[in-house]
């Protein structure tokens, strides 16, 4: 039997397999943010990013961006064969610049939040959300 | 205005206790006419604001052995800090005399020898008569349990929990949290909230479809008590759905969310609140990690890691207070609230000699009374062992060496796994064990012993995960709990390194070789979090190796390896 990383299959009736070690960032993650920043350089702070340590369901993880002020957030799953998960843009009749969805993880990765503020500034957060198969409580 | 520092006046209960040295060469009789409840109980009133707390009691209604582990290692900044440090380390940190009884109630050190001579501790009778003694003392004293309370038993599992609910409502406790309560599934917690009479208190409880507060748990609750207005808030197990089966409670989703926690220290503070408790199941490390980006916490009453720490640790202006598992422990801590500020406190880690501490006659009969249906169950005789069985420990202990034995025989494995749970008491060399012992250490409602086959690429992912649920340098990202335990096999563990590069050297006993990576295995192992797990029951397993094998006789497990600490 060959179990791949990729696989994440559950096995019999044992434990349910998950990815064990960090995916890295990939390069397309590289590209999206050059992309949306023009290759402007990224501070920080302003941008609060809410996700969970750890995901209790790798295949729908609940995320939120808070930026007061920005007019697009921009949300990658780093590890993700395809990192791109969305853009919100906000009009300038938008009473928040604040969005929550749910996203799937391949796996234990970094998912990566850039908000544009209205003076065409950058600002980056960024948090790991670990995939686990889970261990045994005490 | 008087400093905190000035009021920082901890003591551990035991220190009450004078003379006693020497390394367990005492008699029992002896050991008794040094101890008394006086001395147990002795405490100067302190303050205006009493809290009473009890934690991780796990079903134990009866007097136990309980062996407090030998390794806990601390990774990263924790590091040799409490919880992290154990036997004559501890010892020395707190000045206990070895032999004492607090180094037999706080350490592993010389346990059979100490325990022969102290007796067993807890008793839910003796935790009563602690907390009618404190109550009497100062009438309004606040009792909050921290949860893992409805779990753990023989007569906890066949009644559904009922049990342990009865008794604890005659303790009358004001509030409490949860954990391995949901193992019972939603519908059993939703029929026992609605007939609690005290508060079911959880800030970290979501609704899972739409991710907002759920209904059923308060945030926090106000109580008046000596002039003080005290905001609770509870704080569940964060990882649920994780390291329990999720589908036992579908709709419910967890998390730190300490965010959260942040807006609700906010809220109550508004509202008026001059003292703010969290009652946490949080796990000791994640509730220190989150006393130092909480602000605004004046006491944590921490459970989940089962520690019991002498004194309370100050973390800025938050005091985190460890109380222990199993009835063990019983916490007093006392108060000075002024003008909205926590001025002081005293606190005292009252251990529940149940030798020394006359148990409450109501609730003794009413704990009999909860277990004379299953009497003849619970006193049947399913073996013998002459070592002495204990299970906590960060990788192995007896009691799993012996369910691993029996998975591999019974089970016919080339590997068995064994959760890495720290409940479940211990039994002395020479004892007989029940069919209680057996279940005191493996009940559960996913009991079901698998058997399946696994690569040995696979066996080494799951060990990297279960470790880094363990080691992981960020608390945030651990999830309390032991190294899985496994039978058949050893490995090198070196705590320090990152996810994946931990475990080297899995070698698979029976012949020596390596495990290699793209081989199966035949694995055998229970408490699966998944649905459909199917297998025969572990205490069935083991309580039938048990009757076959005869006396339990276990040499010293060293399959496993540890660098990095």
């Amino acid at each position: 039997m060959q179990l791949t990383r990729r696989g994440a299959i559950a096995l019999g009736a044992g434990f349910a397999a998950s990815l064990a070690l960090p995916l890295r960032a990939t390069a397309a993650t590289e590209d999206a943010i050059a992309a949306f920043t023009g290759g402007a350089e990224v501070g920080e702070g302003g941008l609060s990013l809410t996700t969970p340590e750890i995901a209790e369901n790798g295949n729908t993880v609940p995320i939120s961006v808070d930026a007061p002020g920005a007019a697009s957030i921009l949300v990658l799953a780093s590890g993700n064969p395809t990192p791109g998960v969305a853009t919100f843009n906000f009009g300038p009749l938008a009473a928040s610049q604040a969005a929550s969805t749910r996203i799937r993880l391949a796996g234990t990765q970094d998912v990566i939040a850039i908000a544009k503020m209205a003076d065409g500034s950058f600002v980056r957060a960024a948090n790991t959300v670990k995939v686990t198969i889970g261990g045994c409580g005490g | 205005m008087i400093s905190r520092r000035d009021f920082l006046q901890a003591s551990v209960a035991a220190s009450a206790i004078y003379g006693v040295s020497g390394y367990g060469n005492w008699s029992k009789l002896a050991a008794q006419q040094v101890l008394t409840q006086d001395d147990l109980l002795q405490f100067d009133t302190f303050g205006n604001v009493t809290l009473m707390h009890i934690t991780d009691i796990h079903a134990q209604l009866k007097p136990i052995w309980f062996r407090e582990p030998e390794i806990n290692l601390g990774i990263g900044a924790v590091n040799g800090l409490p919880p992290h440090v154990t036997g004559q380390d501890f010892l020395d940190l707190y000045k206990i005399q070895p032999g004492s009884p607090e180094a037999y109630a706080l350490t592993y050190t010389d346990f059979t020898s100490l325990a022969k001579t102290y007796g067993k501790m807890g008793g839910m009778d003796r935790v009563a008569t602690v907390i009618n003694a404190i109550r009497a003392d100062r009438p309004d004293a606040l009792l909050l349990d921290g949860g893992d309370t409805w779990h753990g038993s023989y007569t906890c599992y066949q009644t559904q929990g009922q049990d342990v609910v009865n008794v604890m409502n005659a303790l009358k406790p004001d509030a409490m949290t949860f954990h391995w309560e949901f193992t019972l599934g939603s519908d059993r917690v939703h029929e026992i909230l609605a007939g609690l009479p005290f508060d079911a208190l959880a800030q970290n409880i979501f609704d899972a479809e739409w991710d907002e507060p759920s209904e059923n748990f308060k945030p926090y609750e106000f109580y008046e008590r000596g002039g003080t207005k005290i905001a609770v808030i509870g704080q569940a197990f964060p990882y649920m759905p994780i390291a329990n089966p999720g589908w036992m409670f579908p709709e419910y989703s967890f998390g730190i969310r300490d965010q959260r926690m942040q807006e609700m220290v906010d809220e109550v503070r508004g509202m008026g609140a001059e003292l703010v408790v969290c009652l946490s199941h949080n796990g000791f490390d994640v509730d220190r990690a989150m006393a130092s980006k909480v602000s605004g916490i004046d006491v944590i009453l921490t459970g989940h890691t089962h520690d019991a720490i002498p004194e309370p640790l100050v973390v800025g202006d938050t005091i985190l207070i460890a109380s222990g598992s199993n009835g063990k422990f019983v916490s007093r801590v006392d108060l000075d609230v002024r003008d909205g500020k926590m001025m002081g406190f005293r606190h005292k880690l009252i251990p529940i000699f149940s030798d020394v501490i006359t148990p409450d006659a109501e609730v003794s009969a009413l704990i009999d009374e909860q277990r004379a249906p299953f009497k003849d169950q619970l006193e049947e005789v399913i073996g013998q062992t002459d070592s002495l069985l204990y299970r906590r420990g960060n990788f192995n202990g007896t009691w799993d060496d012996l369910i691993c034995d029996a998975l591999l025989e019974e089970r016919e494995a080339d590997i068995a796994m064994s959760p890495g749970v720290r409940w479940g008491p211990s039994i002395l060399p020479g004892e007989d064990i029940t069919r209680e012992d057996l279940w005191n250490v493996t009940s559960m409602t996913y009991p079901n012993a698998y058997r399946s086959e696994m690569t040995g690429e696979f066996i080494h992912t799951i060990v990297e995960d279960v470790a880094d649920n363990l080691f992981n340098p960020d608390p945030y990202y651990q999830q309390g709990g032991d190294m899985v335990r496994l039978g058949g096999m050893g490995y090198k563990i070196d705590v320090s390194k990152p996810i994946g590069e931990r475990i080297t050297d899995m070698v698979l006993l029976k012949t020596g070789e390596s495990i290699d990576p793209a081989k199966t295995y035949v694995v055998a192992g229970w408490a699966s979090v998944n649905e459909g797990t199917e297998g025969p029951p572990i205490w069935d397993v083991v309580e039938s190796y048990l009757k076959r094998k005869g006396p339990i006789q276990l040499e010293p497990n060293t399959s496993v390896k540890v660098t990095g600490a």
